[in-house]
């Protein structure tokens, strides 16, 4: 199929100078085009204006970019081929390629849980949360009034003057207020005043209201609990800014930047809200020097290589087998043989996982309680034997597709050469070694080395069967024994236990990238591959 | 073809008396390959058996799973769709949609890039065809991280389009439309004559139309496998459909049946198992209804474990 593409290339393409007589396209096409590009650009615009008002000023440039990039593409005339491919090339680029290169920037950062986003908003987050109520202070009326979908505060002052406000916008003089019997300000004109069962229902919203009294926010937010008083809180926490630091307006700790992406005191103590930092090599460092992740990883790494080399060879080993077994000119049943060994392969993967797991419990499981009388065999709980579970499932997983592949590859096979061989006196076994192992290799080699690589990643099956358990004893972080990178990345971003590590994790995934690329690269050179692309 | 490579493995053959003669000349050319057979139908079977079996089981727990098709009741399929909690039909449907909407944009988008290397010459093409080489070995799985905190980002500018939502989760499968796909179908494509294209190109045909009326039409064998591998690939795909969709009612089969299981395991063992089956079936049908058609394409390519 390659060998077509040696031929001189005669270009497809009708050269510039045989302008084409026609219009290339009919109208039904034309009408197509201007419909379909209509409204690429209707939703590219949408999107334009919500981040114009989102105020996110480098996606806008680099959207506006992309929109502009793609009406250049189908308005001009030539350029056939980026008509083709720039669709497809587009989500690659965006959830491909950019995710691979925002993988590397994550990994050295400290993203994470407390580290998610710019010091501005932590240090308002800070000021924010860390609110108290100012003791003996008077208690303001409110009434809580909605516009639009922003609900706001009435607030009634202790000396009867009525003002509105909303969080992060402070109290201002309302024009047109209607006052209820005991004075108490109940609705505003083009306000609509929340009725009891309202204020019920959104508790949760009203609690969050923080109607700040001032520009300043040291002079205290209004906060109400039940929607009628309100009363005036302070920032425990008050940011100076002229210094960088929070201090603590009861105990007189101060807090300062400590250039690591958070507030802390002298004595170490840190808020627990801080903001996204580069951190250079620290994930990668931490990697190989935590003691928490130094011993387990490397367990993982040798066990992921383990499991991806394990998984190819007992795959292409029985698939190899019954491929020969099951390959004789005249077997009755032979079309039956086939179809229930594709079954495996058939059904879903993620599923095979679950259902062995049930399986293979140890204490209800149907292997223990039926098959081996009732025995206490811990088949997902001990070490290696949850090791060899993972391959058992796995093995049941891939051998069909394997057989499949050997099936194909062995029918391909020349008959003459194994004749030539018969006649020469070579036994069976001789001839499988000698001649028909090497030849199949051949053909199947770039398919076990994807295996290779689609087995490095499996996350499904370890994840569904034993969730990379049993864990290990000597770290604190939820490490086990049949854990892969993949699924040990996940657990890190991802994980219940410990708090989620967005830095660390991509540093791991960026770890796996590298040893995939290394291990593709040389076994492409040995495999030759890449020749097919040098059409 | 050999019918001994494996000679040595049955020396237990009876071989001596005359009458018997026969059964071991059967036995080595046949039998023994009938004995593989047997041994591993079970094993490719008894976890299918074992889960149906569960399925129909009246008490659905994990410990009454010992004993293959005691008895044979429904419940837990009425279970399986009657609790608000796990919806099990809404996921179905989501799994469908999903799966449908990615492997037809799969489709497409590697048909239009496949048709645009085989047929056009470029400058950038071979650089093209070897950057999908390489890309496709980096997983999207990889950066899960970047994908979660990419499409938090465009929910703050777009919701719907954003985490929470099938269209993210779509997007990111067709993220990885091209790669391995473009592959196969540029292999096929290139095996259509191209005097086609010049035979209709001479007759006024745009290339739009040689390639929607004349090339779709001779590849259908190849669409349908891409098609058939992407959306069995983006139904069971659990990683990121898990970080993406966080509210039940979105997700889709690989997400939602993963809750049935864990802590309560040995519980609602039933249900699960009647969810399985249900989830497995239509899959698993479709596969042996288009089995010849797929192996074909694996050999092109194509993996799973």
């Amino acid at each position: 199929m390659v060998d077509q593409l040696d031929t001189p290339v005669r270009s497809d393409i009708p050269a510039p100078k045989t302008k084409p007589r026609r219009s290339p396209d009919s109208t039904a096409g034309l009408l197509a085009k201007i419909l379909l590009l209509g409204l690429t650009d209707a939703f590219a615009v949408y999107v334009l204006m919500a981040l114009f008002m989102n105020e996110k000023w480098t996606i806008l440039a680099v959207a506006t970019a992309v929109t502009v990039l793609i009406n250049w593409i189908y308005l001009r005339r030539g350029g056939l081929p980026a008509k083709y491919l720039a669709p497809g090339v587009l989500f690659l680029l965006v959830f491909q390629v950019f995710v691979v290169v925002y993988s590397g920037y994550i990994a050295f950062t400290n993203y994470g849980d407390g580290h998610n986003s710019t010091k501005d908003d932590a240090i308002s987050s800070i000021s924010m949360s860390a609110q108290k109520r100012i003791p003996d202070s008077p208690a303001y009326q409110v009434s809580v009034v909605e516009k639009g979908d922003v609900l706001s505060l009435l607030v009634t002052d202790p000396d009867g003057g009525v003002r509105i406000g909303t969080t992060g916008e402070p109290l201002a003089d309302v024009d047109g207020a209607e006052l209820g019997s005991t004075g108490k300000a109940v609705g505003a004109e083009g306000y609509r005043t929340l009725t009891f069962n309202e204020l019920l229902g959104a508790q949760q919203e009203i609690t969050a209201i923080q109607v700040p009294l001032g520009e300043d926010l040291d002079e205290g937010i209004l906060q109400t609990a039940d929607g009628s008083n309100a009363y005036v809180f302070k920032p425990v926490l008050v940011y100076d800014e002229a210094a960088d630091t929070f201090t603590d307006t009861e105990s007189g700790a101060v807090y300062t930047d400590g250039g690591e992406g958070s507030f802390i005191t002298a004595d170490g103590e840190r808020l627990a809200t801080g903001w996204k930092v580069g951190v250079g090599f620290e994930n990668f460092e931490r990697a190989f020097t935590d003691p928490d992740l130094r011993g387990p990883l490397v367990s993982v790494i040798l066990w992921t290589f383990a499991f991806a080399l394990g998984s190819v060879l007992l795959c292409f080993g029985l698939g190899l087998f019954l491929a020969l077994t099951f390959n004789h000119p005249n077997l009755r049943g032979k079309k039956i043989y086939r179809t229930v060994m594709i079954l495996p392969y058939a059904f879903p993967a993620f599923l095979a996982g679950l259902v062995w797991s049930g399986m293979l419990n140890q204490e209800f499981g149907f292997i223990n309680a039926s098959l081996f009388g009732g025995a206490d065999i811990p088949w997902l709980t001990d070490p290696w034997l949850a090791k060899f579970s993972v391959l058992l499932v796995n093995t049941w997983l891939g051998f069909p597709y394997m057989f499949l592949v050997c099936t194909g590859a062995l029918q391909s096979l020349p008959e003459d050469v194994n004749e030539a061989a018969r006649m020469d006196g070579a036994s069976a076994w001789r001839i499988f070694r000698s001649i028909k192992l090497p030849l199949l290799l051949v053909s199947t080699a770039p398919l076990l080395i994807s295996t290779f690589a689609f087995n490095f990643n499996n996350f499904n099956v370890i994840f569904m069967l034993t969730g990379g358990g049993p864990r290990f004893s000597d770290t604190n972080m939820d490490i086990g024994a049949t854990d892969l990178l993949i699924t040990l990345v996940y657990k890190v971003a991802f994980g219940q236990g410990s708090g989620r590590d967005y830095g660390l994790a991509s540093a791991l995934a960026v770890i796996i990238f590298i040893i995939v690329a290394v291990i593709s690269a040389v076994s492409f050179r040995q495999t030759k591959a890449l020749e097919e692309v040098n059409s | 073809m050999s019918n001994s490579t494996l000679t040595p493995a049955l020396k237990t053959v009876p071989t001596a008396p005359a009458p018997r003669r026969k059964f071991a000349v059967w036995f080595r050319d046949k039998g023994w390959r009938h004995l593989v057979g047997l041994v591993m139908g079970v094993f490719a079977l008894f976890p299918l058996a074992y889960v149906l079996s569960a399925a129909l089981s009246p008490t659905g727990t994990l410990v009454s799973a010992s004993g293959l098709f005691g008895t044979i009741e429904f419940d837990n399929f009425v279970n399986l769709f009657s609790d608000p909690q796990k919806p099990f039909a809404k996921w179905f449907v989501n799994t469908l949609v999903v799966g449908l909407i990615t492997s037809a944009g799969t489709v497409f988008l590697g048909a239009l890039a496949a048709y645009s290397f085989s047929r056009m010459r470029f400058t950038g093409r071979r650089f093209g065809l070897m950057s999908l080489m390489l890309l496709q070995m980096f997983p999207q799985m990889l950066g899960v991280v970047a994908i979660f905190l990419l499409l938090s980002g465009i929910s703050d500018v777009v919701p719907w389009l954003g985490l929470g939502s099938q269209t993210g989760l779509i997007m990111v499968y067709l993220g990885g439309a091209l790669g391995v796909n473009t592959y196969l179908m540029y292999g096929f494509f290139n095996t259509v004559p191209k005097s086609l294209d010049e035979a209709a190109r001479i007759d006024g045909a745009s290339h739009i139309q040689i390639f929607f009326t004349i090339i779709l039409r001779l590849v259908t064998p190849i669409l349908a496998i891409v098609g058939l591998l992407s959306f069995i690939t983006a139904t069971g795909e659990f990683l990121i459909a898990s970080i993406v969709l966080n509210d039940p009612d979105t997700q889709t089969l690989a997400v939602g049946l993963y809750s049935f299981v864990g802590d309560s395991q040995s519980r609602t063992w039933g249900v699960f198992s009647a969810g399985a089956v249900l989830a497995a079936l239509p899959v698993m049908v479709l596969f042996l209804f288009l089995q010849r058609f797929i192996s074909s394409g694996l050999v092109a390519g194509a993996v799973k474990g």
